[in-house]
């Protein structure tokens, strides 16, 4: 517990990995990555706490075919690189009528 | 008649004013979106989205859009990504106004139980824990008693807290409670309902 300014709050220590393992969407062969849509979520950071991060990628491109503003996690974190081939499943499928719209 | 989970759904989307940014929990709260009619409301996924839109049509699903839930969802003109790290960061910081979620017990002090029972299997905590710390307002929508007609409202919760003293309005089957300082107190009764029976169908303190 640590107190700021009167509030308490748990203080915990950051997590270190021997390994993480993250799902991405494109890399460029520098490791260099994105992610696509809500798929983002906690691959980042959980990308940056592994002393080894694998990330698997549905397409490895070129260095410099990413423009450099709009990658997510530069190569930095990112040791490993898999191309995986990817049946995208869904696990709750909701959908809404089109009379509806 | 008690509300029904649209109705209740209707009453907490009365909650949510113009302009404000919300965090939808998992259920019934999910179906306030259907109420919230011509109100500027954006939408906050604690999974890395801001400006979550309708399920979508079927054959346009997304496999990398989903919500808090899993469930397929859609993006608008205002939408935007992030990571865990800058959603929590909104979410803890104060940014989102209101969080409509839902509850397993209350107590009549504001505790809110809605995370795991004890034995059964917890798929996880999602973000509830740090919605009830961060946000503006939080709204805990459930149904007043549980299947075996005990009520959920209490002087103290028995399950694990998700957050201490964080709820500031109970929206039931029955009506509206709000939590002050001396106790709960009621603020509307579904149609047909009388304070006496939500006073008969709860433990804790009504004042």
């Amino acid at each position: 517990m640590k107190n700021f300014k009167g509030k308490e709050f748990i203080l915990e220590e950051g997590i270190f990995a021997d390994l993480s393992i993250v799902k991405a969407w494109k890399a460029d062969d520098t490791g260099n990555l994105i992610f696509r849509k809500t798929a983002r979520n906690f691959n980042p950071p959980a990308a940056m706490c592994g002393k080894i991060c694998v990330a698997e990628v549905e397409e490895i491109v070129p260095r410099g075919s990413i423009d450099p503003d709009n990658i997510h996690l530069p190569g930095i974190y990112v040791h490993r690189l898999i191309q995986g081939e990817h049946e995208k499943r869904i696990e709750q499928r909701t959908v809404r009528k089109r009379e509806e719209a | 008649m008690p509300w029904d989970r649209n109705q209740m759904a209707a009453r907490a989307a009365e909650e949510l004013e113009d302009g404000m940014y919300v965090n939808l929990g998992i259920g019934i709260p999910t179906l306030v979106a259907n109420y919230v009619g011509d109100k500027d409301i954006t939408l906050q996924s604690e999974n890395g989205m801001l400006g979550m839109g309708p399920f979508p049509f079927e054959g346009e699903e997304d496999p990398d859009l989903i919500n808090a839930g899993k469930q397929t969802i859609t993006e608008l003109s205002r939408t935007s990504y992030f990571d865990s790290a800058t959603s929590f960061g909104m979410i803890r910081g104060g940014k989102v106004a209101a969080a409509v979620l839902g509850g397993m017990e209350v107590s009549e002090k504001g505790d809110l139980a809605n995370w795991m029972i004890p034995g059964k299997l917890v798929k996880g905590m999602g973000g509830a824990m740090d919605l009830v710390a961060g946000v503006g307002r939080v709204v805990v929508v459930m149904d007043h008693t549980n299947k075996h007609g005990d009520s959920k409202v209490l002087k103290e919760c028995t399950l694990p807290l998700t957050g201490k003293g964080v709820v500031d309005r109970i929206i039931t089957n029955l009506g509206v409670l709000d939590v002050t300082h001396k106790g709960l107190h009621i603020v509307e009764c579904a149609d047909g309902v009388t304070r006496e029976d939500i006073i008969n169908a709860t433990e804790a303190k009504i004042v």
